[in-house]
């Protein structure tokens, strides 16, 4: 008999979903490059940065654990989101839905297949940048402390959520709409205070800064490298948010999954449309 | 016929419907398949077949009526029911980018089938695909990615298989090769057949029992070999032309 997880879920159907893109991944080296190169470009170009503003600025002022560091941490969560999301469109792209669908595969063992691919890409990503980051520039993510796990779990779930999310987007409006997921970690990066404290926003935005996990995250990484006290109780308010955001956006998938199958529009997803 | 008559069915399909706003794309269909038995599923394009067996396969919901396969109800055991199911299907081409070998191999665990490889080897060696183990599926003609379809419905040994105009757009050699295959898979085990196509001939080759639907609804149903004598005309083809044409007139008839 198959290994049947606790949940309910099946590991050998995960096994299934997860094989398919490693094969991709093996055979294609225009797939694996993407993984650490796009990063370690941010990485050596915010490195320059960094190493300039360290010789404009004041003696003992240092610029690589705040803006290095946000880069590095940003870069981490868009490779999280869009591990999953490019998995995603794997089967977007080889019209593989009804491959995939009209088989015994559940929903959650089609995404938590998905989130796994994310979790293999997104750390051979985050090994590439620390080495880049602390290789080349001197960056140590130590310089954290204890604190750099949660930092790495609010961002990671707030990635999977996030690229959920857009690939329910996609699902819904049809593979054209992909256009629309590349950008969301670009569009959400003025919010969630990357390089800056929340209290330089207008207060609107202040707001939406509020509801994005990774504003609690850098804000914290800011008050750990200035020396003052950091709140826990603060980043478990963007932990919190990210588990809410990530059940929900599982449940989003599933709805749009649901209505997909209901209005045909799952069984014609290259019509982009069943009106 | 195969099939015994005295087997439960391996499909029951009762009252099905489905509506689109104020279109009616299958009406009140009804039907069975047993063990050992290929029927087919004739009728015009857009006659509401492929709309059929989306239904079968789970990935459109029925507006109305109950389909199970092997007594699991699609809609509340979609797991168990799609597990004992497989399905080839024209415009259903397994990725291209990955090799023979790497999509039966994924497709096999999501199937969770057990001893895979073995499996897999059997079903290369069966299909006539040793050879294109390790080709991308994208690479090989019409006729070889039929083959590889049906080695993929095979890998779980579905006790339902649909199959969507499986021999359309290949040469007539490889079309009777594919026709043997299918026929050997319904006399060499517990199988039913559901099968499209728009050949008449070898539908009356290869079928048992057809049903030729017209505007959602099955308007005739029957022995492929018999019914056009039933009806008057000289062949599968002849009544099918007959039904598409005129099946406002049939449908009275059915009434």
């Amino acid at each position: 008999m198959s290994p049947s997880l606790r949940c309910g879920l099946n590991g050998r159907h995960i096994a299934g979903v997860v094989l398919r893109q490693y094969y991709l991944m093996r055979g294609s080296p225009t797939r694996l490059l993407p993984t650490f190169a796009w990063v370690a470009i941010d990485i050596v170009l915010w490195g320059f940065i960094t190493r300039y503003l360290n010789s404009l600025g004041t003696p003992g002022v240092n610029f690589v654990p705040t803006l290095l560091g946000a880069v590095l941490l940003w870069d981490f969560f868009s490779r999280v989101m869009q591990g999953v999301t490019t998995a995603f469109f794997e089967d977007v792209w080889s019209r593989n839905f009804l491959n995939i669908f009209a088989t015994p595969l559940s929903i959650a063992e089609y995404v938590s297949g998905l989130v796994i691919t994310s979790v293999a890409t997104s750390v051979v990503g985050l090994a590439a940048m620390l080495l880049l980051a602390t290789g080349v520039f001197g960056f140590s993510f130590f310089s954290y402390g204890l604190m750099l796990l949660p930092f790495l779990l609010v961002l990671f779930l707030f990635g999977i959520a996030l690229g959920v999310l857009a690939s329910a987007m996609v699902l819904r409006l049809g593979p054209a709409s992909e256009w629309l997921v590349w950008p969301i970690p670009a569009l959400l990066s003025p919010f969630a205070g990357v390089f800056y404290p929340l209290s330089t926003l207008p207060a609107w935005m202040q707001w939406v800064g509020h509801l994005l996990p990774p504003s609690y995250v850098f804000e914290g990484m800011r008050a750990i490298v200035a020396g003052h006290g950091f709140s826990a109780a603060s980043l478990l308010v963007g932990l919190a948010l990210a588990i809410v955001q990530i059940v929900a956006a599982g449940w989003c998938f599933a709805a749009v999954h649901r209505k997909a199958v209901r209005s045909g529009l799952l069984a014609r997803y290259s019509a982009e449309s069943v009106s | 016929m195969t099939a015994s008559p005295a087997a439960p069915a391996v499909l029951a399909v009762r009252g099905l419907r489905k509506q689109y706003g104020s279109t009616l794309a299958v009406d009140d269909i009804s039907f069975d398949v047993a063990p050992g038995q290929i029927v087919g599923l004739l009728g015009p394009n857009g006659a509401g077949k492929t709309t059929t067996i989306n239904m079968i396969l789970g990935v459109l919901a029925p507006s109305a009526g109950r389909i199970s396969i092997e007594g699991c109800d699609v809609g509340t055991q979609r797991a168990q029911a799609l597990a004992r199911t497989n399905f080839a299907a024209v415009y259903a081409p397994l990725p291209g980018n990955l090799t023979v070998a790497q999509n039966l191999k994924v497709f096999g665990l999501i199937y969770d089938v057990t001893q895979l490889d073995a499996r897999i080897e059997t079903l290369l060696e069966r299909f006539g695909l040793v050879r294109f183990r390790n080709t991308k599926c994208g690479l090989l003609s019409s006729g070889e990615q039929t083959r590889v379809c049906l080695a993929k419905a095979m890998l779980n040994a579905p006790r339902l298989l649909l199959l969507d105009e499986p021999t359309a757009s290949i040469d007539p050699a490889s079309a009777r090769d594919i026709r043997r295959l299918i026929r050997d898979i319904a006399t060499g085990g517990d199988s039913g057949i559901l099968w499209t196509s728009h050949n008449m001939y070898e539908v009356e080759e290869v079928c048992d029992h057809v049903l030729i639907v017209s505007r959602g609804r099955v308007l005739l149903s029957g022995d492929p070999r018999r019914l056009p004598a039933e009806h008057g005309v000289g062949n599968l083809e002849e009544l099918f032309i007959h039904v598409a044409r005129e099946p406002l007139a049939f449908a009275e008839h059915r009434a």
